[in-house]
């Protein structure tokens, strides 16, 4: 079984008439993703891809007459805020974010509305999840991907990419591939999609794509310590970045030194994570794991 | 995006946060007529987006009007550390008896805002973090709750303050949420706050960060962006929507998505290469935009090689091809290209290039090792 997705997916494309939106959908739907529902607020009763999906005023009307459970969101960064507590409000039990530029002062207020409900938010900023061979939200060229038996969690999106890429030349596959996003304020951290992992028969290994800032890789070191039985590689972009335009002295003061490429290199060493310097040395190391 | 000393303090002033009397000067008579109206000694203070001015000697007191004009011109038109310094703030001298630290910023792990304080402020305060981690206060805000008023009241009693101070320190640090707030900064720091000889809490010195994905919302400061306190590559990489910082390699690197670019540099550096800057051109770039960034790259005089890797998912590679044929017709340049192009549209991108007999590279780490090994040639 894959994570996050499964035969019981029933997604709905909030921004499904946009320009990004109604190409992606069409991908999606050729690669075989349940898709009940579009929402585009003043378009409810169109029909798009081919007269196939039916379009909805809102994610409420569109659950209530499709049993949609699993929502999209490729609405322009103003709205995409309101438009993940709409899916919230309407009973989406997870929703897969996009769209990148969201201010921060409102993922916050998401943040904690999420918190108190029983909902998966990925991303935002999120290339989404795909799950080989025929279950895919978002916009992860499904071409590079086939199944098997590894995870992969990133922060990335092309970054992840090239990692399938190298993956798919070595013949190796994946069960899912979930793109957390890049954003300070995201939804589903790291630990969070390990455990997922941990739990899923499919998944035999996990690949952890991280990057340069925050504390999320640390964290995510200390789940692999404490709960992970399946074997773990890292790989951390940004040892050669240019030392961080800095938050200020309360930026420092609030990460006191991690968040830097080693650190988080160092935290997941200590926990027996074997770490690939480029995308291309991890088919080596998963084979002789 | 950064907001100079000045501006900083002007939001804390309409938020009713005390600042020394002062006004701006870009001329040294400027500075002399300031001086003469506020009268008794001033403090002159550079104003350049850069940490450490005070070390680098950007902010000096001066006692008299005609030492602020001679000191003044000095300033102006110097650099601190590379930025050109443009304009002084000039502003009253204030005795003080003690700085504290007050400052905001967002906790990414608890998805909240951070605020942070300090008995023991000043241009220290980081060793103090390190070194006494005891002397720093901290509060988590609920941001649907808002900063409530027994969490100033703790954070007073924490750090010390004077007890016939608390009432004034309680209304700044809710006037400073409610700038924070209002405004969508990333980053709200007065350091050091002082108590004043005569016990009054004055903000000497002030930094803010703004959310760049909400300045939409606040046009007036968009225009008040200061073009001139950057380099101008970064100022040319931003009207086209694209995220350069400059290094001291000599492998240009165009990619697409931050992640990628940054692993591209990390491989180029693992081989024994060195990069000569960050680019992510973004998502779904098209020609226009990959011309400006290869003129940007070759305009870095320190570039031998350029590295140019395009992973297409939403950006796709035949336009990535066009943009590098319009930069190429458009500057004349002998230096040699890698480049690899992977993903949507691949085959008709290649055959763009294919009359430009540009290197090529299947693989990332192909495309780093010939890179590095045409610089060399070069070097």
């Amino acid at each position: 079984m894959s994570i996050l997705l499964n035969v019981e997916t029933r997604l709905l494309i909030q921004g499904i008439t946009g320009q990004e939106g109604s190409f992606h959908a069409q991908q999606m739907f050729n690669y075989g993703t349940e898709i009940v529902a579009g929402v585009t607020p003043g378009k409810g009763g169109e029909w798009v891809l081919d007269g196939k999906v039916p379009v909805f005023d809102s994610v409420r009307t569109a659950v209530e007459a499709t049993g949609a459970n699993t929502s999209v969101i490729f609405v322009p960064a103003r709205f995409a805020a309101d438009a993940i507590l709409e899916s919230t409000d309407g009973g989406i039990e997870l929703i897969v974010c996009i769209t990148e530029g969201i201010p921060i002062s409102e993922m916050l207020q998401v943040r904690q509305v999420i918190q108190t409900k029983n909902i998966h938010l990925i991303g935002p900023n999120s290339p989404g999840i795909i799950a080989p061979p025929h279950q895919k939200v978002g916009i992860i060229p499904d071409s590079i991907t086939q199944q098997g038996t590894v995870g992969i969690v990133s922060r990335s999106g092309t970054l992840t990419y090239e990692v399938l890429y190298a993956l798919k030349r070595e013949g190796i596959g994946t069960s899912t591939c979930v793109g957390i996003g890049g954003d300070p304020i995201i939804g589903t951290t790291f630990d969070e999609i390990l455990s997922f992992f941990e739990a899923d028969s499919q998944t035999e290994s996990v690949i952890l794509i991280g990057e340069i800032g925050g504390q999320d890789e640390e964290q995510a070191a200390d789940y692999i310590a404490n709960h992970m039985t399946k074997p773990v590689i890292g790989l951390i972009a940004g040892q050669a970045a240019p030392p961080d335009k800095r938050m200020g002295h309360a930026g420092a003061i609030v990460e006191g030194g991690i968040g830097t490429a080693q650190s988080k290199i160092d935290a997941l060493k200590n926990t027996g994570v074997q770490i690939a310097n480029y995308p291309e040395q991890i088919p080596e190391i998963l084979k002789n794991l | 995006m950064r907001l100079h000393e000045y501006q900083s303090k002007e939001i804390f002033s309409n938020y009713n946060i005390q600042i020394p009397r002062g006004h701006l000067a870009s001329t040294p008579e400027e500075a002399k007529l300031i001086a003469e109206e506020l009268s008794g000694p001033v403090v002159l203070k550079a104003q350049v987006l850069v940490g450490g001015r005070g070390k680098a000697g950007g902010i000096r007191l001066v006692k008299t009007p005609s030492e602020a004009e001679d000191l003044a011109s000095k300033i102006l038109g110097s650099r601190i550390k590379e930025l050109p310094v443009r304009r002084i703030l000039v502003e009253e001298a204030i005795t003080f008896q003690q700085e504290i630290y007050l400052g905001m910023t967002i906790d990414r792990q608890y998805g909240e805002i951070i605020l942070i304080a300090s008995s023991e402020g000043g241009v220290d305060i980081e060793e103090v973090a390190r070194l006494k981690p005891e002397k720093i206060s901290r509060i988590n805000i609920n941001p649907l709750l808002g900063l409530r008023d027994f969490q100033t009241r703790d954070l007073a009693s924490e750090i010390e303050i004077p007890r016939n101070l608390w009432r004034a320190f309680i209304l700044i640090a809710h006037n400073l949420y409610r700038a924070y707030t209002n405004i969508d900064a990333t980053l709200a720091e007065i350091n050091p706050l002082v108590i004043t000889s005569d016990n009054r809490l004055v903000a000497l010195d002030g930094k803010i960060i703004l959310d760049d994905n909400a300045l939409f919302r606040h046009p007036d400061f968009v225009d008040k962006r200061d073009i001139s306190a950057e380099p101008p590559e970064e100022t040319e990489a931003r009207k086209f929507c694209l995220s350069y910082i400059k290094m001291d390699g000599n492998i240009g690197c165009l990619v697409n998505g931050a992640g990628l670019a940054m692993a591209t540099m990390d491989i180029i550096k693992h081989l024994g290469g060195q990069p000569a800057n960050f680019l992510d051109i973004g998502g779904g770039a098209g020609a226009e935009k990959v011309a400006a960034a290869l003129r940007i790259i070759l305009a870095d005089k320190q570039v031998k090689t350029v590295l140019i890797n395009i992973f297409g998912g939403i950006t796709r590679c035949d336009e990535v091809a066009v943009g590098i044929r319009h930069a190429l017709d458009e500057i004349q340049t002998d230096l040699p290209f890698v480049v690899r192009l992977v993903g949507t549209n691949e085959h008709e991108g290649k055959q763009i290039l294919a009359k430009a007999e540009l290197e090529t590279a299947d693989t990332l780490h192909e495309a780093a090792e010939k890179a590095i090994a045409l610089a060399r040639e070069i070097d």
